[in-house]
C-alpha cells in the first residue's frame, strides 16, 4: 500500500465520519441534560429525506438543509412531548421514532417522486459542492492542465498530497463538523448554560432549587440535538451521496450512539471515537476481506467491530463508561 | 384508593390508544392521497377475507407471539429487550445448523430438536448483555442494540463462507432434509375436514406459539421465580432486601427472553423458508416491543396483539400489491402504536383518570 493510498482512506475516513460526528455531539447535548436519545437514526433519516426533497424540487442545497433541520427539530419535538412533558418512556419513545422515520421517508417519497422510495439524483446546485482550498490540486487543475486528477496527484509531494487529498476538497458541512465540536466544549464547559444543562443531566432537583426551569433547559438542549441531526442528515444525503434512498442513514445513529459511550460523554474524545468508526467503515469499504499474513479478517468483522468495541466499553473493561446520573428519568417536581 | 377501575386500565387505555393510531394512520393515507376507507376494505380482505389470507395472518402472528412473550418477560423483570431481532437471527442460525447436519428421521422429533437449537442459540445471544448487565451494569438496552447488528454480521458471516452450498450465488443455506418439513395448517385441518389454504405458510408453530404463551402466564404468575421476576421489576432494592439475588433473576430472565425470540426460528427459518435466508427476521423481533406494549405485557394481551399486527403484515402486504401505497405504511403504524401505548401513555391515561376521579365525585 503506497502512501497515496493511505492519505485516500484517511480522505474517506474524514467524510464517513462527519455525519456519525454531528449526530454523536447532537446525542451528546441531549444525554449530557438527562434525555436519552435512541432516535438519532430516525431523526436523520427524516432530515435526510427531506433536505434531499427540498433540494431536488428548489434546485438550492441551502433550502434543503433548513427543510433537513426543520423535519428533525419536528421529531426532537415529539421526543420532548413524550419523555418530558407527558413524562413517558424515553427509550420507548426513540424506537418510536425511528419506525416513524422509517416508515414516513419512503411513504412520502413514493407520494412526491413516484420512484421506489428515492428522489431524483440531485444536480449540482443541489448538492453541497467540495470546497478547493487555495494552492490545493482539485479538479480545476486537472482542467487546466487537460490531465487526470490521480496523474497530477500522484506525482506530487507527499505534502501536497496530505493537503489536497485529506485537508481540502471537503464539503462545507465537514468544516462546519469540526467546528462543532469546539463549539461543543465551549457551550458546554465554557458557558452559564452548560453547567446548567450538565447539571440538569446530573442532578435536576438542584437545578430546580436553583429557580431554573429543569423542562426547558432539557427542550433546548433537544432542540440543539434536532439541528445537528438535521445538518447530519441532510449532509447525508446531499453532501455524501446525491440523493435519498431508502434506510439511508443504514445504522449510522446507532454507530453515533456507541461513539458517544465510547466518548463517554465527551466532546473531543467524540471527535475521536467518530474518526476511529468513520476509519473502520473505510477500510471495510475500500479492502473487503483483509489478509493479514496467512489470516483472513472478513469485512463482516469490520463493520462488526464498532459495536462490539463498544460492549467492550461498556462492560467497562477498559476503562468505565458512566452516563449522566440523571439519564432516562423523567423529572417530576414533587413525589 | 385506584385512580380508576381495573377494566379501564386494561381495556379502554389501549382501545383509545390504538383508535388514536388508527385515526392518524387514516390521516396518513389521506395526505398521500388515497382513500383510508378503501385502503381498510383491501386490507380486511386480503387478510381475513380467505384462508389464504388468514394463513398469513397466523403465520405473522406466530412470529410476533414469540417475540412479543419475549419482551414482555423482560419487562417484567423491568428490563427493555430491544435485542429479539438479533436472538431471533441466531435462533435461525441454531436451527439451520441442527436440521442441516443433524440426523432428523421424522418431523415430530425434528420439531423438538430444531426448537432446543433455536432457544439455545436465542438464549446465549442474550446470555453476553445479561451478564453484562447484571454483573458490570451496562446499559441492556444499548449492549442489546449494539449485539443486533453483531448479529447480522455474524450471520452475514455464516452464510456467505459457511453455509452457503458451493457455486450458489445468494447468501443463504441449503434447502433443509425433506424429513424436517413441519405439517402446514393445511395438513393438519384437512383430516378433519376443513379446507385450508395449500400455500399458506402457517404451520405446527402455532400451537407452539400458544403453549409459549400458557407457559408465560403460568411462570410469570404461578411460580415463586415469576414473582421473584416481578418483584425485581418493582423494586431492586426490595428483592436485595428479601434475599433474593438479582444477578440470577435477571440472568434467567433474559435466557427466557432470548430463547424465546430464538424460538421464533422454528416458524419462520423451518416451517415457512425451509432454508436459512439473510432478512429471515424481517423485524419481527422489534415488532415484539409494539406487542408486548399493546398487550400489556400479559401474554392474553400479547396473542390478541400479535393477531393483530399479523393482520396489519397480511393486509399491508396485499395494499402494496392492490394499491399504491407502499408497504411502508404499516411501519409507520407500528411506530404510532409504539408512540401511544407507550411513550405517549400518559397523554392518554391523564384525562382519563380525571374523568373518573370527577365522576367518582358526583357520586360520592
Amino acid at each position: 500500500m503506497d502512501f497515496l493510498t493511505l492519505v485516500q482512506v484517511l480522505d474517506s475516513t474524514v467524510r464517513l465520519a462527519t455525519p456519525l460526528l454531528l449526530a454523536c455531539l447532537a446525542g451528546l447535548f441531549s444525554e449530557r441534560a438527562g434525555i436519552f436519545d435512541i432516535g438519532l437514526e430516525g431523526k436523520m433519516l427524516m432530515a435526510a429525506f427531506f433536505s434531499a426533497a427540498v433540494a431536488a424540487i428548489t434546485g438550492n442545497v441551502w433550502f434543503g438543509l433548513l427543510a433537513g433541520i426543520g423535519s428533525s427539530l419536528a421529531l426532537s419535538g415529539l421526543h420532548g412531548a413524550a419523555s418530558i412533558t407527558f413524562r413517558g418512556n424515553q427509550l420507548i419513545s426513540g424506537v418510536a421514532i425511528n419506525f416513524l422515520a422509517s416508515g414516513l421517508t419512503v411513504l412520502i417519497a413514493q407520494s412526491w417522486f413516484q420512484q421506489g422510495g428515492r428522489t431524483p439524483s440531485l444536480l449540482s446546485g443541489g448538492r453541497f459542492e467540495p470546497i478547493e482550498l487555495p494552492f490545493a490540486i482539485g479538479p480545476t487543475e486537472a482542467a487546466e492542465t487537460g490531465r487526470r486528477l490521480s496523474d497530477l496527484l500522484s506525482e506530487a509531494n507527499v505534502l501536497q498530497q496530505v493537503y489536497s487529498e485529506l485537508i481540502s476538497g471537503h464539503s462545507i458541512i465537514v468544516y462546519l463538523a469540526g467546528l462543532c465540536v469546539f463549539l461543543t466544549w465551549w457551550v458546554l464547559f465554557r458557558t452559564r448554560f452548560g453547567l446548567r444543562l450538565r447539571a440538569v443531566g446530573e442532578n435536576p432537583a438542584a437545578v430546580d432549587t436553583a429557580g431554573i426551569s429543569v423542562i426547558r433547559l432539557r427542550f433546548a438542549a433537544i432542540a440543539i440535538c434536532g439541528v445537528l441531526c438535521g445538518i447530519a442528515g441532510a449532509y447525508l444525503a446531499t453532501g455524501l451521496q446525491a440523493g435519498f434512498v431508502k434506510e439511508m442513514t443504514s445504522g449510522r445513529g446507532y454507530i453515533a450512539l456507541a461513539a458517544l459511550i465510547f466518548a463517554k460523554w465527551r466532546p473531543v474524545a467524540a471527535l475521536w471515537a467518530c474518526l476511529l468508526f468513520g476509519l473502520l467503515q473505510a477500510i471495510a469499504l475500500r479492502f473487503q476481506n483483509i489478509d493479514l499474513g496467512g489470516f483472513v479478517v472478513p469485512v463482516q468483522f469490520m463493520e462488526a467491530l464498532p459495536y462490539i468495541l463498544t460492549v467492550v466499553i461498556l462492560a467497562g473493561f477498559v476503562g468505565k463508561a458512566i452516563p449522566p446520573k440523571a439519564g432516562g428519568q423523567p423529572y417530576v417536581k414533587e413525589r | 384508593m385506584d385512580k380508576m377501575p381495573k377494566w379501564a386500565d386494561v381495556v379502554l387505555i389501549p382501545v383509545i390508544s390504538i383508535l388514536l393510531a388508527a385515526l392518524i394512520s387514516a390521516l396518513v393515507i389521506l395526505a398521500i392521497g388515497e382513500n383510508p376507507v378503501e385502503a381498510l376494505n383491501l386490507m380486511v380482505n386480503g387478510a381475513l377475507g380467505s384462508t389464504y389470507g388468514w394463513g398469513y395472518t397466523l403465520y405473522y402472528a406466530t412470529n410476533f407471539m414469540f417475540t412479543g412473550l419475549a419482551v414482555a418477560v423482560a419487562a417484567h423483570a423491568g428490563l427493555f429487550n430491544i435485542g429479539g431481532e438479533g436472538q431471533a437471527m441466531l435462533g435461525g442460525l441454531g436451527v439451520a445448523l441442527f436440521c442441516l447436519y443433524l440426523p432428523l428421521p421424522h418431523w415430530t422429533i425434528a420439531l423438538v430438536v430444531a426448537a432446543v437449537g433455536a432457544g439455545l442459540f436465542g438464549a446465549a445471544w442474550a446470555a453476553i448483555p445479561a451478564y453484562l448487565q447484571a454483573k458490570r451494569g451496562s446499559h441492556i438496552v444499548i449492549t442489546t442494540i449494539m449485539f443486533n447488528f453483531i448479529a447480522f454480521s455474524v450471520l452475514n458471516y455464516m452464510l456467505v463462507e459457511v453455509l452457503k452450498p458451493q457455486g450458489a450465488m445468494d447468501p443463504a443455506s441449503a434447502k433443509f432434509p425433506a424429513a424436517t418439513h413441519l405439517p402446514s395448517l393445511h395438513d393438519i385441518l384437512a383430516p378433519i375436514g376443513i379446507e385450508f389454504s395449500k400455500s399458506a405458510p402457517a404451520n405446527v408453530t402455532l400451537f407452539v406459539a400458544l403453549a409459549a404463551c400458557v407457559f408465560v402466564w403460568a411462570l410469570i404468575w404461578r411460580t415463586p421465580l415469576g414473582y421473584e421476576i416481578r418483584a425485581l421489576g418493582k423494586s431492586e432494592p426490595a428483592t436485595r432486601y428479601a434475599g433474593i439475588s438479582s444477578v440470577r433473576i435477571i440472568m434467567i430472565t433474559m435466557l427466557i427472553s432470548g430463547a424465546l425470540c430464538g424460538l421464533m426460528a422454528i416458524n419462520n427459518v423451518m416451517g415457512e423458508a425451509e432454508r436459512l435466508v439473510l432478512n429471515a427476521t424481517e423485524g419481527a423481533g422489534f415488532i415484539g416491543i409494539a406487542v408486548a406494549l399493546m398487550g400489556r405485557n400479559h401474554p392474553v394481551g400479547v396473542f390478541l396483539a400479535a393477531i393483530l399486527f399479523g393482520f396489519l403484515y397480511q393486509g399491508g402486504a396485499e395494499l402494496a400489491l392492490w394499491s399504491s401505497i407502499p408497504t411502508e405504511l404499516i411501519v409507520v403504524i407500528q411506530a404510532l402504536v409504539i408512540l401511544f401505548t407507550g411513550a405517549l401513555d400518559n397523554m392518554v391515561r391523564m384525562p382519563i383518570e380525571k374523568l373518573f376521579l370527577a365522576f367518582r365525585k358526583e357520586k360520592a
